[in-house]
């Protein structure tokens, strides 16, 4: 139980410092936050309920007031904003991410990783990001869509480090990503 | 590690937390509903008032934490002056600067112990049940405690990555990162357990 834990919190920890780290380029020089990538790791690590503990978590802190999202941002602000859909989708994100890792077991971790991470971390997220985009700046789920298209080359790019870095640490810390050690 | 709570002393940080909160849920939804032009320039105007009120200074944070609301601010106004209906444009942007402003205004004016209460009165239910909100409390200390730890620890990794490297720190850095952060989770349970675990905390 401490264990599950400080898992949790750790993660969430770690989902802010990705945001608050300052000049990590992952590719070609495009300075793109890595929390995104934080809440697919949450997924393809701690698995489907810790993972979206650990996301749950982190927004909650967000919300009572710490600066903890990229950039140093936080409030309850943050959740009447045009973004407000990506903060409530990104626990359903990391659930759905974590779930499809603990299911899809055939296949090489970085490739059901990496697929985990673009259903969860992408589709998932987005579906709950357009609609609250839409909402708040009152435009069609269309119009919505396209204001967002630019940011998806860069989220295929995290899904696939997601996939990547999973498969290093089931080598590296094989007992520590839940999603995929023996219970 | 510091919140958004305002340094500056008003008196709506001596107002119960939760009332604000509902108060702000409330306001939030009649924002949504309302259509009319004259009323979102008028809560809006309310809104920069209530900033006003404590001074220059608590004016000038409550407008920097606003500033991310630009982009979507200039996209709003750009498509509805194309499509020529620049008063509804005008109702949606003053609708979420307003929005965005008093949920703000709610985080600058309460503290971070008071919201911590408001949690744990949220959370009483679940007490009901007999579930252990013990464990959320220990959590949301742990993540307070070790976001500023683990953000020193992922900066040292990208100054020693620099000092080695022409090029700049990149993804490769995550790995190290990310597991740093599991080993300190494993030390930290190890730590608690040691202590009796929770336990221990159940009869404290």
């Amino acid at each position: 139980m401490e264990k599950n834990v400080t898992l949790i919190a750790l993660f969430a920890a770690l989902i802010a410092a990705l945001g608050l780290i300052p000049k990590i380029d992952l590719f070609f020089g495009v300075p793109i936050t890595a929390q995104s990538l934080g809440i697919m790791l949450c997924g393809t690590i701690l698995g489907a309920k810790r993972g979206a503990l650990a996301v749950l978590l982190f927004l909650l802190l967000v919300a009572i007031g710490l600066p903890l999202l990229a950039g140093g941002r936080g409030g309850l602000g943050l959740f009447a904003s045009p973004t407000a859909g990506f903060l409530i989708g990104f626990p359903i994100a990391a659930f759905v991410t974590g779930l499809i890792t603990e299911k899809w077991t055939a296949g090489p971790v970085w490739l059901s990783a990496g697929v985990a991470a673009v259903i969860g971390g992408i589709i998932v997220l987005y579906a709950f990001g357009i609609p609250g985009m839409a909402i708040v700046l009152d435009k069609s789920l269309i119009e919505a869509t396209g204001l967002i298209t630019a940011f998806i080359p860069g989220d295929l790019i995290k899904a696939a480090l997601a996939g990547m870095l999973t498969a290093a640490l089931v080598k590296v810390r094989p007992a520590s990503v839940l999603s995929r050690a023996q219970a | 590690m510091i919140s958004l709570t305002s340094p500056i002393e008003t008196r709506a940080h001596g107002w119960p937390a939760g009332l604000k909160l509902a108060g702000l849920c409330a306001v939030t939804i009649v924002l949504f509903q309302m259509q009319s032009l004259w009323f979102h320039m008028v809560a809006f105007a309310a809104t920069l008032t209530l900033y006003a009120l404590p001074g220059q200074s608590f004016l000038r944070a409550g407008l920097r934490s606003l500033k991310v609301l630009w982009p979507f601010v200039l996209l709003v106004g750009i498509y509805h002056f194309i499509t020529r209906s620049p008063l509804d444009g005008m109702v949606i942007i003053l609708r979420m600067l307003t929005a965005v402003g008093l949920a703000n205004l709610v985080t600058m004016t309460t503290r971070l112990t008071d919201m911590i209460a408001v949690v744990r009165w949220l959370a009483t239910p679940l007490r009901g049940l007999g579930l252990r909100t013990e464990y959320l409390e220990t959590a949301i200390a742990l993540v307070i405690r070790f976001t500023p730890e683990l953000l020193a620890k992922g900066t040292h990794l990208t100054e020693a990555w620099r000092a080695r490297s022409a090029r700049r720190p990149g993804w490769r850095v995550i790995l190290p990162f990310t597991v740093l952060a599991l080993d300190d989770a494993d030390h930290i349970a190890d730590a608690l357990r040691a202590r009796g675990g929770f336990d221990a905390m159940k009869e404290s």
